[in-house]
């Protein structure tokens, strides 16, 4: 991250009449970084897509998009972005290859190339057995696809794609998800607005959690758990009948147990790595048959209902 | 100005109309009506003159009410030779404006509002065209058609007038010089006057329907012009011709200027 960032933005804030769409946001994204904006709806992630695409200005602060001011040098800044929209956002009377083509020459690619480009993208985003229908006939994943395809025709270094996957059947959902990875493998910047936390978990190497425009947590997805969880969480998974013997040794140490889905299963918190051995020695003695034990990391899941809780993440 | 990008703008949008059959179908048969049904039947209608007991002396009231500028032009016309120069070459000339209009205001509704409501303008928005180079393809996207189909409908109904009223004229008698002005002077202005308000009606409504709807109080104009030719309160020379499309231009320029600062894309998202 010895690079200048490609997206650097200071207090941006943006107001609509009385709301904060986007408060006070300070994030740096460097490139070939995939960063996630994670929150609810309304939080504040497509209004910043949209301020640093110079599509908004902003109430206050600044934003600097490649080295462009949006609010000043949008027409530059788009040239060298590609946007996915929440919604595919596709003309559908339109074929697919109409729809690319069109939009090569919005952005400007040269004339020899779209053919080409077209094709290319058609190609690897699988739709090329289909790409003279017309896009109302697609499934809602090729229309997703197609409009990623769209955002890479001229080719851009940075990537905003906000909720890419929303909507789509697993399927599909895990086959935008791979080629979003294939693009960030291929060195692409990518700011991925998300509410799908696995998504995220999976994808981003950094995230910035909102809440009301405002970032509540900042960091990898794992300094996020690391931050939320000082104290291990243990699943355990004993004889169905011991039930009441382990309740009885993890509240001795003061420790709280919750029940699982899983008959027999328990999730003990409040634990040290330390402890573990005593743990164990404790439940033999109680007679109580360990099956398996098992320490489960946060995961980005943990850590965003954690915030939406109210616990404080210091970034 | 990236005149590659408008053109594709242009092209996106033809095409998508062109594809619609909603769309279509009253842009075929509207002109047809007026360019060819209407000049036909108008040539035949004097051979209900001679149908014995039609009221001859009705039509030729009709004619005496009209502006004295207008029975010199119809002098030396007989009675069905009248009937036909009338009709075709002065009731019919506001109506034909109606089809520029209808054209132009079906399309830019399409264009502007329709996209709205289909979700379609956001990606549009993120390219890399000004709002002004968005705004004029859309105008241009709308204008180009509304004035093909004029021309074409000129043509055509020059052509039915006179293939029609051959029978009775024994030459050709359409077009006259208030005619060449109407169509290559007032109709690229009305056609303006269609899309600009259909602009300005689009970004305060929802959808293409509620956009057609409103917008639809533009034909109001024309209707009055068609009662006052019918009437005889005024009738279409060059000079009304021109005078007229230069008012229309005027109102034209007024509305392009509003709606330039109309479609911001700031606007456009947070009505969005």
């Amino acid at each position: 991250m010895n690079d200048s960032p490609l997206i650097e933005t200071t207090e941006l804030t943006r107001y609509f009449d009385e709301v904060r769409a986007v408060d006070r946001l300070s994030i740096q994204v460097y490139p070939g970084e995939v960063f996630g904006l994670l929150g609810h709806n309304g939080a504040g992630k497509t209004t910043t897509v949209r301020l640093l695409n110079g599509l908004l200005k902003p109430s206050d602060g600044r934003a600097l998009v490649m080295g462009h001011d949006p609010l000043g040098k949008g027409t530059t800044v788009r040239a060298q972005t590609g946007v996915l929209t929440e919604t595919p956002s596709l003309d559908e009377r339109l074929t697919g290859r109409e729809n690319l083509a069109i939009f090569a020459a919005l952005y400007q690619v040269p004339k020899l190339r779209v053919a080409s480009r077209v094709e290319e993208l058609l190609e690897s985003f699988g739709l090329a057995g289909r790409a003279d229908d017309p896009v109302g006939e697609y499934s809602r994943g090729m229309k997703q696809r197609l409009a990623l395809a769209r955002t890479l025709l001229h080719q851009p270094q940075l990537l905003f794609l906000d909720e890419p996957t929303s909507g789509l059947d697993p399927v599909s959902s895990r086959r935008v998800q791979e080629l979003i990875a294939d693009l960030s493998a291929s060195g692409k910047t990518v700011l991925l607005c998300t509410h799908n936390l696995e998504e995220a978990h999976r994808l981003c190497h950094r995230v910035a959690v909102l809440r009301q425009g405002k970032v509540i947590a900042l960091g990898t997805p794992e300094e996020l758990a690391e931050r939320i969880s000082e104290q291990l969480q243990l699943v355990v998974e004993v004889a169905p009948e011991d039930e009441q013997q382990i309740r009885k040794v993890v509240h001795q140490r003061g420790w709280q147990v919750a029940d699982q889905k899983q008959p027999g299963t328990y999730q003990i918190k409040g634990a040290t790595r330390d402890q573990i051995p005593d743990l164990v020695r404790d439940l033999a003695q109680a007679g109580v048959d360990v099956y398996q034990m098992v320490n489960v990391q946060p995961t980005l899941e943990d850590v965003y209902f954690a915030l939406h809780a109210g616990e404080e993440v210091r970034v | 100005m990236k005149k590659r990008a408008l053109q594709a703008m242009i092209r996106k949008d033809l095409t998508a109309v062109i594809r619609s059959k909603g769309l279509m179908i009253p842009m075929i048969i509207v002109p047809l009506i007026f360019f060819i049904l209407i000049p036909v039947l108008t040539s035949l209608a004097p051979n209900l003159i001679n149908i014995p007991g039609a009221n001859l002396a009705e039509f030729e009231t009709f004619l005496e009410r009209m502006p004295g500028g207008l029975q010199e032009i119809l002098a030396p016309y007989n009675l069905e030779q009248s009937v036909i120069v009338m009709m075709v070459v002065y009731v019919f000339a506001p109506m034909f404006l109606i089809v520029p209009l209808m054209v132009s205001s079906v399309i830019a509704a399409d264009s502007f509002a329709g996209e709205k409501e289909r979700g379609t303008i956001e990606a549009l928005l993120y390219t890399p065209l000004s709002d002004l180079e968005l705004f004029l393809a859309k105008l241009l996207a709308a204008w180009i058609p509304a004035l093909l189909v004029s021309l074409a409908g000129f043509v055509i109904y020059t052509l039915a007038a006179n293939l029609a009223g051959w029978r009775i004229m024994g030459e050709i008698f359409f077009p006259n010089w208030m005619w060449v002005g109407l169509v290559f002077w007032v109709s690229p202005a009305v056609a303006g006057l269609g899309l600009s308000t259909m602009v300005l009606v689009s970004s305060r409504v929802k959808g293409f329907q509620e956009a057609n709807q409103i917008g639809g109080v533009v034909v109001l104009p024309i209707l009055l012009l068609v009662i006052g030719q019918t009437t005889g309160v005024m009738y279409f020379n060059l000079s009304l011709v021109l005078l007229l499309g230069l008012l229309i231009w005027v109102v034209d320029a007024v509305l392009f200027w509003i709606g330039v600062r109309t479609f911001a894309r700031e606007r456009l998202v947070v009505g969005s």
